[in-house]
This record gives structure tokens, C-alpha cells and sequence, in this order.
């Protein structure tokens, strides 16, 4: 008892934390550890099980780097557009009174709700071969996009919305006031309030994307070298009982997906420090 | 709104809602496990590959009419038969296994987990068979009836992909192996293979995923079992099949795991047995043995003569060695045959 009340003590004076923050700290390591940690660390093992020489050969394979090649890339694009997309409909839904307004708020989140493979049949029948709009994009590279666009929409809208509407509009009258061009008022006042909540949206997006399978896999047709993406890549692998090998592709993605989400989160806390 | 836009938009929330009800979430998303009782002597586990639970179901029934079946409770898990192997593998309870190709019985056998004589038997393991068709749109605008059609200028195919679906590599050995028994040389099977491979529009990842994107009107023509083109007939799906004059037997291995529930044996001996194959053609699967009087199996071109006798019927003890021999050869990740000739596809055009 003595030895624990003087810790505390101890800890306090020292910054440190408390018992009851030390034991939620512990508790939310060991969950996250449980969950994502050691799976994720247990694949980059396994990738090294045939060491570095084959770990190379699987991920420069000529079909397998052309399919990490298009997955990075749709990703990246998918992202861009959703930065733009994402933030005008959240401007849309916060600013603006419509009609429809409610269902367009739920219809949203249609992209997680869906299990994935549904998405890829809604695709298929609205953008396929018998497209009702006649438009086909099935089994050509537009399809991926496509689908990447789809299941990722909502991140950047869920994750802006709720900053812009508790944005102060106070400073943005002021600079309205001060004769500054309504653009001004936007790129000066508004865009760096909501560049964090953007880059978070946009991290979710780019990871999301980059391990999307479900919803292509109808409309996209997996051509090598054209429309396969690097997760129909591991399946293959996998078939083959090579895990090693999609353990390889797999570590690469997790990289990709890594690096972009600690630049996703340096540029949130730049913006952060200049607004 | 026009029309067709407002029809298939009602189609695809129909299907939504009825795949998100039924939890059918594909092969993409997992096996569909359906726990039913508590562990009891009287409880057998099936672990299977997708496309034999409608029959497995059919032959359960039978069976439970028996005094054997009686008070049997099964506990059932089906989806892509590779991963269904790899989970029996990694620990995944299995009394009766039922896979799409031998290697996947193989790869427990490797794992100690099956006799090495499970395919001593007089059926030699397998417990049900198929044979590769062409599936073709309703009246076959295309006229596609021999292999030779299916190479044409202009004609899609659609086929499961044989990198990523064990299933699908009966499709690619037919196509490989009707070059070699109309006299032609391995460079011709080759030859004929890439010309296929440049008319595929789509390699869905399973044969779950091709059928979808055939009906959902991608291709001309997909590589198809009688077996699940008879079970979607029956299920109201319009499209016609072919039998090409050679195509390949496709043989389903079963088999019992070493420590599995010894009535387990008793269930493969009744799914072998004449009341368990009627089953099976019922549901569109050649019986594998003699005898089996099956009437009429709605769903086949002609339900009164359901399996017509094919004039060259291809078999992988035959004319492909074994299954290992085979996905070796053909299927290697860096050194297969057909695994370089789908890279090459891609890089043409």
C-alpha cells in the first residue's frame, strides 16, 4: 500500500500518470496490440521467412509490381478527388438547406453499410455491360477507379462535417467585413480549419482504397497487368501456398499505407501549429 | 426516371437486401459457417468447397431417412475450396471434407490430418463429377459450339482465374488438353491457349464470381460445369450450354479425416452409394457410378437424357498424371505454363 501511494506520488511529481490513466493507457495498449499489432507484425515475419532474395522476387514479379503500381496510384487519385468531392459535399450538406437533404445525410454512409461484394454487383449492373446509363467501364481500368471512388467517399465527408459546422462564422463575417473576397475567406479562414479534419479524411481514403477487393472484383475483370489489383495479387499467391509471397506484397502495401498516413498526419499537425 | 434505369435499380436493391438477409456474402468475404448443435456422438462436420451444398443438403436428408442417417446432426462450412483446405489445415473442425481438386485433400494429407490411402477405394477418392461446358447467351447468338469458336475474332470470354481459383484450373486443362487430343503438340496447345487467353475479357477471382459477371452481361461465352449451369437453370437463370465434343472429367475428391467421428464413414459410404449419386444428379453432378436411376433432372438441356455420353472425355490420371505433376507444369506462380501465357495476354493490346 505504503509503496504504491508513494509510486503515485512519485509518478505525479514526475508528469506522469495517474493510476487510473495508467491502467486505461495499459488497457487500450494491450487491445490495440492484440488486435492490430501483432497480426500486422506477424505478417511482416512471415514475409521474411524466404529471406530478402525472395522477399524481392515477389514484389518485382512483373504482374504483381504492375498491380501495386495501379492500386498506389488509383488510391492516390481516388484521394486527390476525394479531398475535393469529399469536402464540397460536406459543404453542401452543413451550408446549404435542400430538399432531401435528410437522405442524401444517410445515403452517405451507403459505401460502409454495403457489404462489399454488393457493391460490386450494383456496380456491375449500373456500370457494366448492361449499364441502364450506358455507360461501361467493365473490365477496363476506369472500373477500379470507379469502385475506389465508391467505397471510399465517406471518410472525408464524415470527417469534415462535423468541424465545419462548429466552425466559428463569426471570423469569417469579420473577414467578410474587412473586404475580403468570399475566396479569401475560404483559403485564409476556412480551408486551415478544416485542413486537419481533410488530412485524416484523406489518410482513411488512401488506406481504404489501397486494400479494396470486394467491390471490384465483379467489375474490373482482373486482367493482368490492366485492371488486377495487388489484393487479387495475395490471393493469387495464397492459391499457390505461397504465403510467404503474399506476406511480401501485403508488407509492401502495409508500408504505402503507413507512410501515407504519418504524412496525412504531419501535414494535420502543420496545419494545426499555423491555425 | 426510364424505365430500365428504375427496373434495375429495384433489381440491385432486391439483391442488396436479399444477399445481406441471407449473410451469402460470397466466397470474397469467408466460409459460411453454420454452427446447429451442441458437440454430441451424433455430430458430423462438413467441410466443403461451394458449389456441392445444395446436393450435400439433398443427401443429408435421404440419409436421415436410413437408420444409419437417423439422429444425425451436421455441422456444415462451405466456400472457395482452397481456403477451405487451408482453414481444415489451420484447425477448422472437419469430419468429411469435400473439395474441388485433389491437391487441396493433398495439402491435408501433407498435414497428417487424411490417410495417405484416402483415394485407395474403388472410387478412388472422388465422390462426385462434372464436366467443363460453355455457357453461351440465350439462343447462342454467337453460334459457338467447338473449341475451335471460342478463339474466334471477337468472341469474349469470360473464365474464372486459374492463378487464384483451384477450381478453375479444370477449365484451363480442357482447353489445353482438346488441343493435345485432336493431335496437336504442346506448342500448339500453346499456341491455342494464348489466342484463348486474348479473348478473355474477365478473370473473376472464383466461379461463384465469373458466373455474376457473365449474367451480369460481361462476355460472350463463360467456361462453365454442367453441374452449376444445370443448378442455375433450376434456379431460373436463362442461358444455354454447350458439351464440346472433348472436354475434361472434373472428379471431386471426398474424405474422412483420421480422428473424424467414425460415422462419418458410414455418411461417405451412403454418399457413394446408389441413393447418394441419385442425389447428386438430381442437382446436376454425373453420377460416378453405374446404375444410378435418377429420372429426370430438370435443368439440363435435355432432362429425359441429362448427361449425353461425351465422344472425348479427358481425365487428369489419363492424360494430365496427378494434380501435383499438373499445377507444377502449368499453374507454378514464376514458371507455369499457363500462369506466363495470362501475363503475356496482358501485355498485348
Amino acid at each position: 500500500m505504503v509503496s504504491r501511494a508513494t509510486h503515485v506520488r512519485r509518478s505525479r511529481r514526475s508528469g506522469g500518470l495517474s493510476t487510473v490513466s495508467g491502467l486505461g493507457l495499459g488497457v487500450a495498449m494491450l487491445w490495440f496490440s492484440l488486435l492490430v499489432l501483432i497480426p500486422l507484425v506477424a505478417v511482416v515475419v512471415t514475409s521474411t521467412d524466404g529471406g530478402w532474395a525472395k522477399f524481392w522476387s515477389s514484389i518485382t514479379n512483373e504482374q504483381t509490381a504492375a498491380a501495386i503500381r495501379l492500386t498506389v496510384t488509383a488510391a492516390a487519385v481516388v484521394t486527390v478527388i476525394n479531398i475535393a468531392m469529399g469536402t464540397l459535399i460536406a459543404w453542401v450538406l452543413v451550408r446549404d438547406r435542400f430538399v432531401g437533404k435528410r437522405i442524401l445525410e444517410v445515403l452517405i454512409d451507403v459505401p460502409f453499410a454495403l457489404p462489399t461484394i454488393v457493391a460490386g454487383l450494383v456496380l456491375l449492373s449500373l456500370y457494366g455491360p448492361d449499364s441502364p446509363v450506358g455507360i461501361d467501364v467493365a473490365n477496363k481500368r476506369p472500373a477500379v477507379f470507379l469502385a475506389f471512388l465508391f467505397v471510399t467517399l465517406p471518410f472525408v465527408v464524415r470527417t469534415v462535417q462535423p468541424v465545419l459546422s462548429e466552425l466559428d462564422r463569426d471570423a469569417e463575417e469579420a473577414a467578410a467585413s474587412l473586404g475580403a473576397s468570399r475566396l479569401t475567406t475560404f483559403r485564409r479562414i476556412i480551408l486551415p480549419a478544416l485542413t486537419p479534419a481533410i488530412a485524416a479524411g484523406a489518410a482513411l481514403s488512401f488506406a481504404r482504397a489501397v486494400s479494396e477487393y470486394g467491390s471490384l472484383v465483379l467489375l474490373s475483370g482482373n486482367l493482368p497487368l490492366k485492371t488486377e489489383v495487388t489484393s487479387v495479387r495475395i490471393l493469387s499467391s495464397i492459391e499457390n501456398d505461397n504465403r510467404t509471397g503474399a506476406a511480401a506484397v501485403a508488407t509492401v502495401l502495409l508500408a504505402i499505407s503507413f507512410v501515407t498516413i504519418v504524412a496525412f498526419n504531419v501535414l494535420q499537425k502543420v496545419a494545426a501549429r499555423r491555425g | 426516371m426510364p424505365t430500365p434505369f428504375r427496373s434495375a435499380l429495384y433489381f440491385t436493391v432486391a439483391t442488396a437486401i436479399a444477399l445481406s438477409a441471407c449473410g451469402a456474402a460470397s466466397a470474397a468475404d469467408g466460409a459460411d459457417t453454420t454452427p446447429t448443435a451442441t458437440p454430441s456422438d451424433n455430430k458430423i462436420s462438413i467441410v466443403g468447397f461451394a458449389v456441392p451444398e445444395a446436393a450435400n443438403v439433398a443427401i443429408a436428408d435421404a440419409w436421415a431417412k436410413t437408420p444409419a442417417g437417423a439422429d444425425i446432426e451436421f455441422e456444415t462450412s462451405y466456400g472457395a475450396s482452397g481456403d477451405q483446405s487451408r482453414a481444415v489445415v489451420d484447425g477448422l473442425e472437419a469430419d468429411y471434407v469435400h473439395f474441388s481438386v485433389a491437391s487441396d485433400v493433398t495439402r491435408l494429407v501433407d498435414n497428417g490430418l487424411v490417410a495417405e490411402d484416402w483415394n485407395a477405394g474403388s472410387n478412388k477418392g472422388v465422390v462426385s463429377s462434372s464436366i467443363v461446358v460453355f455457357a453461351v447467351r440465350s439462343g447462342n447468338p454467337k453460334n459457338i459450339l467447338t473449341w475451335d469458336d471460342l478463339v474466334k475474332p471477337g468472341v469474349e470470354i469470360v473464365t474464372p482465374n486459374p492463378a487464384s481459383s483451384g477450381a478453375a484450373r479444370w477449365n484451363a486443362l480442357a482447353s489445353w488438353g482438346q488441343v493435345i487430343t485432336a493431335g496437336g503438340s504442346e506448342a500448339d496447345a500453346e499456341a491455342y491457349l494464348k489466342a484463348f487467353f486474348a479473348n478473355v475479357v474477365a478473370l473473376p477471382n472464383s466461379g461463384r464470381d465469373a458466373t455474376a459477371a457473365f449474367l451480369g452481361g460481361t462476355g460472350d461465352v463463360l467456361m462453365a460445369y454442367e453441374n452449376e449451369a444445370i443448378l442455375a437453370h433450376q434456379a431460373g437463370e436463362e442461358f444455354d450450354y454447350i458439351i464440346p465434343d472433348t472436354t475434361v472429367l472434373i472428379e471431386n475428391p471426398g474424405a474422412i479425416l483420421i480422428d473424424a467421428n467414425p460415422k462419418a464413414t458410414e455418411w461417405l459410404d451412403f454418399v457413394l452409394s446408389i441413393d447418394g449419386q441419385r442425389e447428386f444428379a438430381k442437382k446436376g453432378f454425373r453420377p460416378i457410378i453405374d446404375g444410378v436411376d435418377y429420372g429426370e433432372v430438370e435443368g439440363a438441356n435435355d432432362p429425359t437424357d441429362p448427361f449425353p455420353a461425351v465422344p472425348n472425355l479427358l481425365t487428369v490420371e489419363k492424360d494430365f498424371e496427378s494434380w501435383s505433376s499438373l499445377s507444377k507444369k502449368f499453374f507454378d506462380e514464376d514458371a507455369g505454363i499457363i500462369t506466363k501465357i495470362i501475363l503475356e495476354s496482358g501485355k498485348a493490346s
